[in-house]
């Protein structure tokens, strides 16, 4: 089973709660700012009059989980992706790359490490659900299973199609995410984005990074086989009484048989 | 030392030691505050542009004009051309010192870099960034080795060097591997960000266009040192071998030409080019100097085999290069970020201090490290026995 989010725009009332008990949650100081940064994993935002909650969606297939040289980012089976912060080295190329712009960093700090929210994985744990869920007051954050959320983000939409765009944001923005959004208007006036592949984003590397075996063994054989060739040509010109191969600008050492100079 | 007679002196050394001196005060300031006070304290880098001057310049710019190293020793090693012998030492040292300055770049730029190890012990095969970890980190051995064998031979250690020379070709194999797999995977790094970066610069043939631009760039970079060194040591340009050089960089910058506008005519942003934004504007300069005036300069061999056209040709494809890499890693993702990026004083502070550090070295390796071909006459004049002059030039 794997869990995850539903936020519902057309119910939040911004009233901060789910920001307010995330910084309690995961002891996270305060203020509450008004942007997410590393200390502040969860904020809503208001876009156009529209409420909208902005938090890590959790991708189905993690473009962080995979740009990590050290797998510091992992999806775990229960739906939250994780972060190790022990691993962490710095390189920011999660920040880089999040289609969803979630990961931040502690820029403030000599020894900085990625904030972001982990959908609250120690009180999964505990079959209790996120923190921002249990306290938001309309509903508008609601836990559950993923699949049973999609039901009823489609029930919603299917009861009040003037109440909602026909959009479940995240059913398959990037290869799906945990967590879904609904909304009234276009997710692309909320500040998410509207132009992201339906396939994964890792894929894309990993086309790309799957034929390294490959160009290093036919690499490996071309390259000799190139060297193999001109070390003989040079070999059959020099049996057939031609002169060595010259080596401009380079006194040659006297007596030994000249390889040329290595590097 | 009898070999110290054959040494160059290199002129002008009062100005330039004093701007060295200023630079380096500067950049040994600015790496206190950068370990003491973090990144946010002396970097404009910020959550939504988190990659800046260290990565666009120091690495991607450092690892692809060090390019020339890897495609030398190919040529003259396994491809067996061997009259390109007396570049690559020069070569070599270059290549080494720009690996040095990327690992020492990469220790300012990542938010721990004392955890650098990490990548040995933690492995995530399915990331771009792990691969060049490994790849850059194993090159810059074979660079040392590589490199390690003038070393040992300015101390006369014969024996190590035979060693040395016995692994020559595997090492050279090694080299021109690990250099095709990450020259090209920097440009892989940028395939994951499609909605990003800007479709003058995104492609899924990014890591072919890095890989043909770093072979030109750093062939460039070959002529460009051979005209910097020759002005600081008092040398001729060897004609007779960065001519050929000039003419293999407009094949592969016609190559790359190429590729590119069939690129951009498939993505349908070749009609974008001259439109009147930023983005176009920075295309065109890239462009323009990175590929157009160098093949326009070098493509007639009349205006190649002067020395003067010669070394501007290959300066703007150097450039050009710089303008490229800049462009993938800043231009390209400003839009989608919604913010405008410009270095930091104290982040151009440390590119430029660790470029002074590098000539520095060169400079001192030229000095004390038989990098250059000496004339044989040369080496006569001075009285040198014949077999020490042998075993300094090889």
């Amino acid at each position: 089973m794997m869990s995850g989010l539903l936020f519902d725009a057309t119910r939040c009332i911004g009233c901060g709660a789910c920001s307010a008990a995330c910084k309690e949650q995961n002891a996270l100081p305060l203020p509450i700012e008004e942007k997410t940064t590393a200390y502040t994993w969860t904020v809503v935002e208001n876009r156009n009059g529209v409420n909208i909650r902005r938090l890590c969606m959790h991708c189905l297939t993690p473009t962080c989980a995979s740009v990590c040289p050290v797998g510091a980012m992992r999806k775990t089976a229960s739906g939250p992706v994780v972060y190790d912060a022990d691993k962490c080295i710095g390189c920011r190329y999660c920040i880089m790359a999040c289609p969803f712009d979630v990961p931040k960093y502690q820029w403030d700090r000599p020894v900085p490490i990625v904030g972001k929210c982990v959908m609250c994985f120690s009180r999964l744990a505990e079959g209790k659900p996120t923190a921002c869920a249990s306290v938001c007051p309309t509903g508008a954050t609601t836990f559950g299973e993923r699949s049973a959320l999609i039901s009823e983000a489609r029930s919603r939409i299917a009861a009040d199609p003037s109440r909602y765009v026909d959009h479940i944001y995240g059913l398959e923005e990037a290869g799906g995410t945990s967590v879904l959004m609904l909304a009234g208007v276009p997710f692309d006036q909320l500040g998410l984005r509207a132009n992201l592949p339906r396939e994964p984003l890792p894929l894309l590397t990993w086309r790309v990074l799957s034929k390294v075996p490959d160009i290093v063994l036919i690499g490996t054989a071309v390259l000799y086989g190139i060297h193999w060739i001109t070390k003989r040509r040079d070999y059959v010109r020099h049996v057939e009484g031609a002169v060595e191969p010259p080596s401009p600008g380079r006194p040659r050492m006297g007596g030994k048989k000249s390889e040329g100079t290595p590097a | 030392m009898t070999i110290a007679v054959s040494i160059p002196r290199s002129r002008g050394v009062g100005f330039w030691t004093g701007a060295f001196a200023v630079v380096l005060v500067a950049f040994l300031a600015v790496t206190v505050v950068r370990f003491t006070r973090g990144l946010g304290a002396t970097t404009n880098l910020s959550d939504q542009f988190p990659w800046g001057l260290w990565i666009g310049f120091d690495i991607l710019c450092g690892v692809g004009l060090a390019a020339g190293a890897f495609t030398i020793m190919a040529t003259v090693h396994l491809f067996n051309i061997r009259r390109f012998e007396p570049i690559v030492r020069p070569t070599l040292l270059t290549g080494f010192l720009g690996y040095l300055f990327v690992c020492v770049a990469l220790m300012y730029d990542l938010g721990q870099p004392w955890r650098i190890w990490h990548a040995m012990v933690f492995w995530n095969p399915h990331s771009v960034m792990f691969e060049v970890a490994w790849c850059v980190m194993l090159y810059t051995t074979v660079l040392a080795l590589e490199f390690s064998s003038i070393v040992l031979e300015r101390l006369r250690l014969d024996r190590a060097r035979r060693i040395l020379r016995s692994v020559n070709t595997p090492l050279v194999i090694l080299g021109v591997l690990l250099s095709t797999l990450h020259q090209s995977s920097l440009g892989t790094l940028y395939l994951i960000v499609p909605e990003k970066l800007h479709p003058l610069w995104y492609s899924p043939f990014l890591p072919v266009l890095f890989y043909l631009s770093a072979i030109g760039a750093g062939l460039g970079m070959i002529i460009v040192e051979s005209h910097l060194s020759g002005r600081a040591f008092g040398r001729h340009l060897e004609m007779d071998l960065l001519e050929p050089l000039a003419r293999a960089m407009v094949v592969v910058l016609g190559l790359f030409g190429i590729l590119r506008m069939r690129l951009l005519a498939q993505n349908g942003a070749l009609s974008t080019v001259f439109a009147p934004t930023y983005e176009s504007r920075m295309f065109l300069v890239e462009f323009g100097l990175g590929v157009v005036l160098p093949i326009a300069l070098l493509m007639w061999s009349r205006l190649r085999t002067s020395p003067a056209v010669l070394v501007t040709g290959a300066t703007c494809a150097v450039l050009g290069f710089v303008m490229n890499r800049l462009n993938v890693s800043v231009t390209g993702l400003e839009r989608a970020s919604g913010t405008h990026y410009v270095p930091s004083w104290m982040e151009m502070t440390v590119s430029v201090g660790l470029v002074a550090i590098g000539f520095a070295a060169f400079a001192l390796a030229a000095r004390y490290l038989p990098i250059f071909p000496e004339p044989a006459q040369a080496t006569a004049e001075h009285g040198e026995e014949p077999e020490a002059a042998a075993a300094v030039h090889g």
